[in-house]
């Protein structure tokens, strides 16, 4: 068995063990349900233009910005109508606009002259998004990250725990038994991430902001390579964590470097996104650039040749983490005697031919 | 066609555990055809040695060869291995990882699922085999081990403990499809600290104390050269008259059953002649002892 085949066994049945997962399969529902509540429900809960309450003579205007008219005989039925709630608004003598807690935009501007406008720079990006599609970037490669990096390290230790390894062990390279795991986390989570950027995107363009789909599609493209590596150098510090434990109950010990390696980025990126300076660091910080590169393509502070030098670090160190990983995972794969140091992982693995 | 010189060799095996040296210059041969028992107090070197024959652990010198060949990972990956600590999936059915582990020991889809349901079947989880693995009884999951380690047909079967925890039909069914493997031409080890079932299955034996092999060869060989000469006398009155006997020192007297051992040169007849110069002799025979004897004497 050469450790191509063996990997891609070792995939196969990781990949048929998570798709029966009930807690997984019910976990990707619930990210499809929410990546399509979050982009069709704001379409369908803005409901429309306002109602307004206005007399006869005061309606024409309003009638053909489109607005829902109601004609009233006063101006104290139209505020009584306000006041009632059976309208957004009312318009009165003066022209006055009344409402309750919030001025109604487009009556306003149905009544105002506005003068002409002229983007000077009309790529710019609506401040909301600004700030919800970085969260929603660091979001994903976190959860994703998280969730698939644990599956790993639960994998190696009930290979560990059970003794099943030495069985494995005897019969393929110990490197096919991790790459295999690693293959099927990728697979995995590209795939959840993959179904869910679809449902989003179907969302949007459902919900009329076809605009927001071809201004996030460059930021989505450079995401996958980042997310992808990003997340090589997330597993194998998983898959070294895994190794060095026996029972899933002490993996809380030896996990906490590897949560650290994913939360701090994670709050640096959402916290200092408005900040170009420190944008700009974490862009190049292997664990922090799988979110933060291609948020900075977003918002079109990032020239092409920093996103090649900054996925090139980001490659660098994640084959760095993978063959030190793979060491560590060699050196204590097969040390069933309670908690393995990274010293002697690293130091003392099993020369085998 | 296997030949009698078909064998797995273990030369001058050595392994340490820190500054702890586990085994010592571990030399034995496990030969085509038979099964060989393989036997040792706890810590004594048992499953190191066969995790060095599987690859799982490493040699510090010393070399294992196959038909001549040092071991290398092709060769190893047509052994059947089962580990001393038992663990298969608890989460995937018996059938699933069966079929799994016979591919992964280079089997087909198809002949491993062939291979599989034949096995299932011979050793009595046929019914069970869609069932997970953590639904089972212990003894079936021991079943389905040694499933695991027959599955692709292996040439060579090393077995860590092969019979604890299973109920005496259990054993005979096992014991028949290990057999059945060695007659097919595989060498087959296996260890156990259940002395009886050793003396019952092996063929030769090969007896470990602290890391190091004390005794090895035929179960016959070994009676006969670890034991001193030993008989058991039934007459019809008080055998006490054998105290005078030149060249019997008395191990056991109950009136008149005695068992007596002979001392080296001395010749049983002139014994039992006078037995019988005395009256009715009801029984005179050698007493073989058991390998419980056997083993306590080498590993003092």
């Amino acid at each position: 068995m050469n450790t191509f085949d063996a990997t891609r066994l070792v995939a196969a049945r990781e990949i048929r063990v998570k798709l029966r997962d009930r807690t997984f399969l019910i976990s990707t529902i619930v990210f499809l349900v929410i990546a399509a509540g979050a982009t069709i429900l704001p379409s369908l809960l803005s409901g429309g233009p306002s109602t307004v309450a206005a007399t006869e003579a005061a309606a024409g205007p309003l009638r053909e910005a489109g607005l829902q008219v109601r004609t009233v005989p006063d101006d104290a039925a139209a505020e009584q109508a306000v006041r009632d709630g059976d309208v957004d608004a009312a318009v009165v003598a003066g022209p006055v606009v009344l409402a309750m807690n919030d001025a109604p935009n487009d009556v306003v501007n149905a009544l105002s002259t506005r003068p002409p406008v002229e983007l000077l720079n009309p790529d710019a990006v609506d401040p909301t998004l600004t700030f919800l599609v970085p969260f929603a970037f660091a979001f994903i490669f976190l959860i994703t990250s998280q969730t698939f990096g644990v599956q790993i390290a639960q994998s190696i230790i009930e290979e560990k725990q059970t003794r099943i390894v030495e069985i494995l062990v005897a019969a393929v390279p110990v490197r096919a038994l991790l790459a295999g795991k690693m293959l099927a986390g990728t697979i995995l989570a590209l795939g959840q991430i993959a179904l869910v950027a679809l449902v989003a995107l179907t969302g949007m363009a459902f919900g009329g902001n076809d605009g927001l789909v071809s201004l996030l599609g460059p930021a989505i493209g450079w995401f996958i390579p980042f997310f992808l590596l990003g997340f090589v150098l997330i597993a194998s510090m998983w898959a070294a964590a895994g190794a060095l434990v026996n029972r899933l109950e002490d993996i809380g010990g030896v996990s906490m470097p590897v949560q650290l390696a994913v939360m701090l980025p994670f709050f640096a990126v959402v916290f200092l996104s408005d900040n170009v300076g420190a944008m700009r660091l974490l862009s190049y910080l292997p664990f922090s650039a799988p979110t933060a590169m291609p948020l900075r393509l977003f918002t079109g502070d990032a020239a092409l040749w920093e996103l090649f030098v900054s996925l090139a670090l980001l490659l660098v160190t994640a084959i760095g983490f993978l063959l030190a990983g793979a060491r560590v995972y060699e050196g204590s794969l097969l040390r069933t005697n309670g908690r393995t140091s990274v010293r002697t992982a690293w130091r003392e693995r099993e020369t085998l031919g | 066609m296997r030949t009698v010189t078909t064998v797995l060799r273990l030369d001058g095996v050595d392994r340490s555990f820190g500054d702890r040296q586990v085994l010592k210059n571990v030399s034995f041969d496990v030969v085509a055809g038979r099964m060989t028992g393989f036997v040792g107090g706890n810590g004594a070197g048992k499953t190191t040695t066969m995790r060095i024959i599987l690859g799982v652990l490493a040699a510090d010198a010393g070399q294992v060869t196959w038909q001549g060949t040092p071991l290398s990972r092709e060769a190893r990956g047509r052994f059947g291995y089962m580990p001393e600590e038992r663990g298969l999936y608890p989460k995937m059915s018996v059938r699933e990882q069966v079929i799994y582990l016979g591919r992964l020991h280079g089997l087909t889809a198809e002949a491993a699922r062939r291979s599989t349901d034949t096995l299932l079947d011979r050793i009595g989880l046929g019914e069970r085999g869609d069932d997970l693995l953590e639904t089972l009884s212990l003894g079936n999951q021991q079943r389905a081990q040694i499933a695991a380690a027959l599955v692709h047909d292996p040439e060579v079967l090393v077995l860590d403990e092969p019979f604890s925890g299973l109920d005496p039909l259990a054993v005979d069914t096992i014991v028949a499809v290990l057999r059945e493997r060695a007659a097919a031409g595989a060498p087959v080890l296996f260890s156990s600290h259940q002395l009886d079932v050793v003396e019952r299955l092996c063929d030769d034996l090969v007896i470990i104390a602290d890391g190091a092999i004390r005794a090895a060869g035929s179960r016959e060989q070994l009676r006969a050269s670890y034991t001193t000469p030993r008989y058991e006398l039934v007459v019809e009155t008080d055998a006490g008259w054998l105290r005078d006997q030149p060249g019997v020192s008395l191990v056991d007297l109950d009136g008149a059953r005695a068992v007596f051992d002979l001392a080296p040169g001395s010749d049983e007849q002139p014994v039992l002649r006078a037995a019988l110069d005395r009256g009715p002799v009801r029984a005179f025979r050698p007493v073989t002892p058991s390998l419980a004897e056997i083993f306590r004497e080498v590993t003092q």
